[in-house]
Parts: C-alpha cells; structure tokens; sequence
C-alpha cells in the first residue's frame, strides 16, 4: 500500500543500511552512476558539440550574426558603399566585414610542367578582404600556421585554405585538384574572369575540413577590385554587440530599404542546409549511445540491489515476521537506489558544469571536422537525470519486490 | 485466547511427503505460559510458526481471539504480527544495521507512533531488560544474552497479546539463560500470554502447562504446579 507511513518506515530503514554499509561499496555504486550521468550527457554533448563547432565555425569565421548578400538577381551587392556607412552607424554593430567574392583558378606547376605534363590547376573562390577588417572580424590572422598574414602594402599576395592544398588536403574532388609543391613564397597562377595573374602564397591557414574558409583563396580587396573592375561587395558580415538581437537588427536593415538591394539574412537563416539535420542525426547517435549506457547503468544498480536484498533475504524475513510491511521494505530499497542515482548524477553535475562545459568550452576538442565543444542545455540535462533516477528506481524496486514476495518464513530460515 | 484445531503441516518435495504436524488440537489461554517440548523434528517449531501466522498450515484451524487467522490477507496478518503478537527466536533475529534502541523502536515506527514516542517507549523496553547502557549499540557489539534480551525488549515494547519464544535459551550460556527466563517469569506475572518452545525441562519447568510433542503428534500435556 502507498502511504507516508510505509514511506517514512522504508525511509528509517533505507538510511540506517546506507548509514552502516560499505564505504567501498557505496563509493564504487555512487562511481558507476557518475559514469553513466557523463556518460548520457557528454557523449550527446560532444555530438552535438562537433555540429556546434561547425556552425560556430561559419558565424565567426564568415556570416557573423547578421549576413547581406546579393539578391538572386544580382552579383553584387547594390549601393555597397551607402549600405556599408549606414551599417557602421548603427550603435548595435560591433565589426562589419565586407568582401569581394569571384570564381577563378589557380595554378602550382606553371613554371616547372614539361609540354605535355598536366596543369596542376584547381578551381577556387577568391575573396578580397580589408586584412585589418577581416582579422578583427575572424581573427584570420591566428589561423595562418604556415608563412605570414597580410602585411600593409601587400600586393601580388594570397592566403590559401589547407583543403587547396596536397598535403592537407582530404584529396580530390569535382572542382577540386589540390596543389602541390605549394609553401609559403611559392609563385602561383591566378586567373580571374580573362585576367591572369602571377601571385605568391604569403601563408596558408590552419583549419578543419568544414571551416568556412578551408577551401578559400584571400587576398587583399584592393587588388582584386582591380581584377574584377568593380568596387560593389558581394557579401558584408555583421558582428552584433553582445546581448544585441540579430532578428530585430535584420528587420531594422530590412525596413531601412536595404531590403531592395541585398538579401538580409541572420546567422541561422544563412547557415548551410542540412547543418540542422546532421545535428539532429548526431544528437539521434548519441542518445543510442547513451541509451546503452542507461541500460548498463539499470543492470547494475538491479544486480547490486538484488545482491543487497538476497544476502539481507533472512533480515526481509525477520522484518516481515516483526511486522513491517513488504511496501515498507521496498521502500527502503528504492531510497536507496534513489540516494545513489541522485550523489552520482549531483557529483556528475559538478564535474559538467564546473569543469567539463567551461574547460572544454575554452579548450576545443580538436577533431578533423570541426573544434567540438560539449553543449549541455539545462533543461537536456535536467530530463536526463531524471531518467537516470527513475530507471534506477525501477532497477532498485524490482530486485526488492521479488524478494519480499518470497515466503516470510522461508527467508528467516535462508530456506529456497 | 489461541485455539488449534486439527492442524495439519506437510511438506512435499517432489514425491516425498514429510508429515511434520499430524492433527494438533491445543487451546491457549489468556494469561497463559504454555511450554512446547519435545525431541528435535517433533514439530515443535512448526507448530509455533503456524500459531503465530508465519507460516502457512496445509490443513486445520488458527483460532484467535474467535477469528480464523489464516483466512486473512497477507495486510492483515502483518497487521496481526505487528499488534498483536512478539516474538523472541532462537539466533535473536536482530536488524544487524540498526542499533538495539532503533531494533526495538522500529515495530512501533510501523505502529504509525512519533519517532520521539517510539524511542522513548524502546528505550523504556530496553532499561526494563537491563540494556539501557547498550542503547546505540550495534548488535555485533553486543553478547548473546544481550542480543536476546533486546529481542525481548522489541517483542514486549507494545505489550503483544502473545508473545512466542522458539528456543530462547538455545544459543545461550546457562548465566545468560536465568537472566532471559527471568524476564519471562516477570512478564508471565504480568499476566503476559507466553508460548514457548524449549527442549530444555528446566526452563518448561517454570511454564504453567507444558505439551509434549513427538512425531507431529501431542502425546502429553502436563499443568505445572
């Protein structure tokens, strides 16, 4: 019978056993069920992480919170010059990046090929940035791990992204013939629309097969300006001041008239499709994962549970024989499985967000496909302890129902 | 007052039959020490575990104050374990992570008493024992003589209707045994039911009546004078 009496009783019995039991073995119980909490939440996390880190990776490395862009028809952004001094008057707006963007190709072994040896040539996007601009908006400069950033007066000079790269590069693919022999002061051909132009590689960028820049060619804006004989932007990236909305700002550019000229887009309507669905799939993979975890976690707590009531079977007896009520008992046990799901999911709790999140947050988990971060949202893991709690109650309540269900009798006597 | 009639315990396993109790009629009284002898299989244990609703008789009647106990459900045996019974066994039967106050207090948590009014009433039933020195001990700290004394004192500490003892002295050293039989005699005074089973004449002697069992069987009862 559920009552608070049986309640209370099982209480009474539940923290005078945990009270006077093994330290090792409580220890090693309240262990297992840390593992199993970090086990639900951070390997979700970390999945859902490695997407975070890709789509982190396009708003601070190109879209920034707010994204203008050509409209359909056009290439080009419409009244650039106009739209670029009202945006920087706007007290909301922290940086603005403005670029230029062509298709071209580029070209490694022009100076060394024999007639018939092949052009080790790749198609690629030429962006012409302001290097001071774009390294306050990015910090592109940090990126170059080969060679040097811009330098003031650079000219005839490009960044590379690895990916265009041999030695770096996952290999080829359509469009994509990565250069080789290429290093910091290599000469390269570049070709843009009928200009061409012989350039030399100043660095080459350090970042993972998904970044937005991996396979992006940079160069200073006034040169390529000069190529493509225009000076309308086809892209500005905005960085908002903290605690600014980037709905409300895109609305105000849209009523502004901008609207007419460019596409006005924030952060997630400008991300690529499909990031949403690879972090839903990756999030799926990790509550499988997870789910795993929770089933072993439940036999666990069920096997130590069902030990703790076989060996306690004569004193389930003795407590039946005096009285106390079988709900009672059970009772007992279920608080008991209770106390080592809530200290091993509080302990787990401490580790998350005490050191997990912020240590992983400041130190990246360096993987081939993006810098993964552990996200936990509070109310995930909120839902997940509470399935970590409830899956151990019903693992501690069944082992110790089927022990008191066993004859009174036979259990004081340890008779089968 | 306790009425037994025709009771009967078998046990089956598989093809073998085991006939522990074969018929037993007895009548308890209020106010009454009644001594359960006899040599070791007769059925003396047996017989006490069907009286006090431990265990299940295949055949034959518990009668309890005119209700027949063993139609009842399991909630209302408990209930009837709990209110209206004591019970003393031979290897004490003592909650090994409970210290002997929290032993002895547990029954009347059950009874829906106050923690306070339960620890007083279990430290009242523990000094009337001569443990009150021994409250917070566990029962690995305690002796024997002392293990049953507080066994006593949480079969009393509600002062039960009936009080059955299987084999109190067994375990025990002859010192300890007067001690526990003591406490009996007192309570008997009181005019306290006791059932009692013993293999031991010297202390069946201090019992009112004493029945003889032997091969499931009562083959004599005798008053004591």
């Amino acid at each position: 019978m559920f009552s608070l009496l049986n309640i209370r009783v099982g209480f009474y019995l539940a923290v005078r056993q945990l009270r006077r039991s093994s330290r090792w073995t409580t220890s090693l119980i309240i262990f297992v069920m840390l593992l199993t909490f970090l086990n639900l939440v951070v390997v979700t996390g970390i999945l859902v992480g490695i997407v975070e880190g890709i789509t982190d990776q396009f708003r601070i490395q190109q879209v920034g919170d707010v994204m203008i862009s050509p409209l359909a028809t056009k290439d080009f952004i419409e009244n650039s010059a106009q739209v670029l001094s009202f945006i920087k008057t706007l007290p909301s707006v922290e940086r603005v990046a403005a670029r230029y963007t062509a298709g071209g190709s580029l070209e490694a072994n022009y100076l060394t090929r024999s007639g018939d040896e092949k052009p080790n040539k790749t198609g690629i996007s030429l962006v012409g940035i302001d290097p001071a601009e774009e390294n306050g908006f990015s910090g592109i400069a940090s990126l170059v791990s080969e060679g040097r950033y811009f330098e003031a007066g650079d000219y005839d000079a490009v960044i590379l992204g690895p990916q265009l790269i041999d030695r770096y590069s996952f290999g080829e693919m359509p469009g994509l013939v990565p250069l080789k022999e290429v290093y910091p002061g290599t000469k390269v051909r570049l070709t843009l629309g009928g200009n061409t132009r012989e350039v030399v590689v100043a660095g080459i960028l350090e970042v993972p097969a998904n970044s937005p820049l991996a396979m992006l060619v940079f160069m200073p804006e006034a040169e390529v300006r000069e190529l493509i004989g225009r000076t309308d932007y086809n892209q500005m990236a905005i960085l908002l001041a903290e605690g600014a909305d980037p709905v409300a700002f895109r609305d105000l550019l849209l009523r502004s008239g901008i609207g007419a000229h460019a596409k006005v887009q924030t952060f997630e309507e400008s991300i690529p499709n499909g990031i949403a669905e690879v972090k839903d799939t990756f999030a799926m993979i990790g509550n499988a994962i997870s789910s795993v975890g929770l089933v072993v976690a439940a036999i666990t707590i069920f096997i130590v549970i069902f030990i703790n009531a076989l060996t306690r079977r004569k004193f389930i007896g003795i407590l039946k024989g005096i009285g106390i009520s079988g709900e009672a008992i059970e009772f007992s046990y279920i608080f008991q499985s209770l106390f080592y799901a809530v200290i091993g999911a509080g302990l787990g709790l401490l580790i998350l967000y005490g050191f997990l999140v912020p240590y992983i947050g400041a130190n990246p988990i360096e993987l081939p496909i993006s810098n993964a971060i552990l996200v936990a949202p509070a109310p995930d893991t909120a839902f997940r302890i509470a399935l970590l709690v409830f899956t151990t109650i019903i693992a501690g309540y069944i082992p110790a129902r089927m022990i008191v269900r066993k004859n009174t009798l036979d259990s004081i006597l340890g008779r089968n | 007052m306790i009425e037994v009639k025709n009771l009967v315990k078998t046990y089956v396993n598989g093809p073998i039959e085991t006939h522990v109790l074969r018929g037993i009629d007895l009548k308890v009284t209020d106010g009454e020490w009644v001594a359960i002898m006899g040599r070791s299989g007769a059925g003396k244990s047996t017989l006490l575990y069907q009286m006090s609703l431990l265990d299940e008789p295949t055949d034959g009647l518990v009668v309890i104050d005119g209700r027949e106990v063993h139609t009842l459900s399991e909630q209302e045996k408990m209930r009837f374990r709990l209110y209206t019974f004591g019970y003393v066994f031979q290897d004490y039967a003592l909650l090994p992570d409970l210290t002997a106050l929290e032993n002895v207090a547990l029954p009347l948590l059950m009874e829906a008493m106050e923690p306070a009014q339960a620890a007083g009433k279990a430290k009242t039933a523990l000094e009337r024992v001569g443990l009150s020195h021994r409250l917070g001990n566990l029962p690995s700290e305690l002796s024997g003589g002392e293990q049953q004394r507080a066994s006593i004192a949480r079969a009393i500490a509600e002062r039960p209707a009936i009080l059955f003892a299987d084999e109190p002295t067994a375990n025990l050293d002859r010192e300890s045994s007067n001690v526990i039989m003591k406490l009996f005699k007192e309570l008997h005074r009181e005019g306290q039911t006791i059932v009692m089973v013993t293999h031991e004449d010297e202390y069946a002697a201090a019992a009112g009546r004493v029945v003889h069992l032997d091969d499931g069987r009562i083959v004599s009862e005798k008053a004591n004078v």
